[in-house]
């Protein structure tokens, strides 16, 4: 698209969706940690991860008052509108994933030092595909790209999946040694936050979608069970 | 009998189809296709010399004052063509009502400036009805309590925000049925901005109002629909939402973001 007659708005454009992607970034990078912390038992990694979400936070307050501010002063209309609202939208849903990825590492820590411990192979796996889908998510919007947006939205189906796999073995292995109560209690929680940023990276396809478009993705969101207990 | 009365909402009212104009050698308006709805405020939106205010200078005939002015294609208000040989403009432009960017009230006192339609209209018979006339007038363009007192002063003695209304209050005095508004609030602070949109928001209850104005906000406001012209062609029209959230044209969406080449 041309630029604006004012200069100065597309420069400010510019700077929200830098800070989006310096945020998005971030909340990748912290999620890895986070998995790697799980997979390797590594108290220091962590321990960063747990340090890490605060700098989230700051981007995303941040991006709320300077979406605020061009809204206040640019009154912005049709697709810039639209960019500046799914700002804000998609600055909320990555300061969630950060909480969770945040959340992964205290969890991390309490494993580390339990007694017993519980395979950690089936949450690690569930983690790998839903940071595939935040890194496709965030590249997507980066390359403002529909298509990319739309095939993350319909993978979360395959999360979901994947989520309910997991939290039959989790049960499974609590039946059989009721040692590992605890530890797979902590991994379940874990199982169900990185279920829960599936839900988030959909989220932000659905808002993508809106702003590039204008309008919602087509059809019924892709769901399927997560309670953990398919009948 | 004010005829919207019977016409139901959102109906065409004026009906424009294949619409050209020309000054002289040059085309000011090309093949434009829009209908205003009865009883809704219309917005034209566009760059200077798109057209807008041509088209809403045929509606009642004010080009027949421009020389070289000639208008082909068909325009109708309720199903009349606007251009027929036998239509008598000075019964259209009762009819259809104009106010301008720049307040205009006559020289004369408050009264006679709601009062001059009303008599050579001959609208009343006597001076009580013609009182009637004027008071309810005043009162539609929300200004009877500022000037109840002050009737017989000069129009011109009031401020520019209350002589736009007054007006406004001119120009339903004789009871038309579309109100045509000219960039009503270019010459107006915000707080009397605010009062003349409160004001159309009220008058389109009764009226069919068509707006050009310069101002995206302002559009956004007071429209239910917005069109916009480009270079003498109408690129689109829709629903004032649809037009300033999602825009199916390139060029809608380049002006109304100020991405103007």
């Amino acid at each position: 698209m041309s630029d604006h007659t004012v200069k100065s708005y597309d420069e400010e454009l510019a700077h929200l969706t830098s800070i989006l992607a310096r945020m998005g970034g971030m909340a990748e990078a912290q999620f890895a940690a986070g998995i790697q912390a799980l997979s390797k038992r590594d108290d220091d990694l962590a321990q960063r991860v747990i340090d890490g979400d605060s700098r989230i936070d700051e981007l995303d307050q941040e991006i709320q008052t300077f979406a605020v501010r061009l809204l206040a002063l640019r009154q912005p209309m049709a697709s810039d509108l639209r960019q500046i609202v799914s700002a804000l939208n998609i600055s909320g849903e990555i300061e969630r994933i950060g909480d969770y990825a945040a959340n992964l590492g205290k969890r991390c820590l309490i494993l580390n030092h339990l007694p017993v411990t519980a395979p950690v192979a089936g949450v690690v796996r569930l983690a790998e595909l839903v940071r595939s889908l935040v890194k496709d998510i965030l590249d997507a919007y980066l390359e403002q790209d529909v298509e990319k947006a739309i095939r993350v939205w319909s993978r979360d189906e395959e999360v979901d999946e994947m989520y309910n796999g997991v939290f039959r073995e989790l049960i499974d292995q609590m039946t059989e040694d009721s040692g590992t109560i605890t530890a797979s209690t902590h991994l379940l929680f874990i199982a169900k936050n990185v279920e829960r940023i599936g839900d988030h990276a959909t989220n932000i396809a659905e808002t993508l979608h809106f702003q590039i478009l204008g309008t919602q993705p087509k059809g019924a969101r892709p769901k399927g069970n997560t309670v953990g207990a398919p009948e | 009998m004010n005829m919207n009365a019977v016409l139901p909402q959102g109906s065409s009212k004026i009906s424009a189809k294949a619409l050209d104009v020309h000054y002289s050698e040059k085309q000011a308006l090309f093949g434009v296709d829009l209908d205003i709805r009865a009883g809704e405020v219309t917005a034209l939106i566009g760059p200077s010399g798109c057209g807008k205010s041509t088209f809403l200078r045929c509606i009642n005939r004010m080009n027949d004052l421009v020389d070289g002015a000639r208008v082909s294609g068909s325009l109708t208000l309720d199903g009349t063509d606007i251009y027929d040989r036998i239509i008598d403009v000075v019964q259209l432009r009762a009819r259809v009502g104009m106010v301008f960017q720049k307040p205009n009230p006559f020289p004369k006192s408050i009264y006679d400036n709601v009062a001059y339609g009303p008599r050579i209209h001959g609208l009343a018979q006597d001076q009580a009805e013609l009182d009637e006339i004027v008071m309810t007038s005043l009162e539609k363009a929300g200004l009877l309590n500022e000037v109840k007192d002050r009737l017989q002063e000069s129009g011109t003695s009031l401020s520019g925000g209350q002589q736009q209304r007054l007006c406004i209050a001119r120009a339903i005095a004789v009871e038309p049925e579309v109100i045509l508004m000219d960039e009503p609030c270019s010459a107006l602070d915000p707080i009397a901005t605010a009062k003349v949109e409160e004001l159309i928001d009220e008058l389109r209850e009764n009226f069919t109002i068509v707006i050009v104005t310069h101002s995206m906000q302002q559009a956004a406001r007071v429209s239910q629909r917005t069109a916009f012209f480009h270079l003498g062609k109408l690129i689109e029209v829709g629903d004032t939402e649809q037009i300033f959230t999602n825009p199916q044209q390139p060029l809608t969406q380049g002006y109304i973001t100020g991405r103007f080449g």
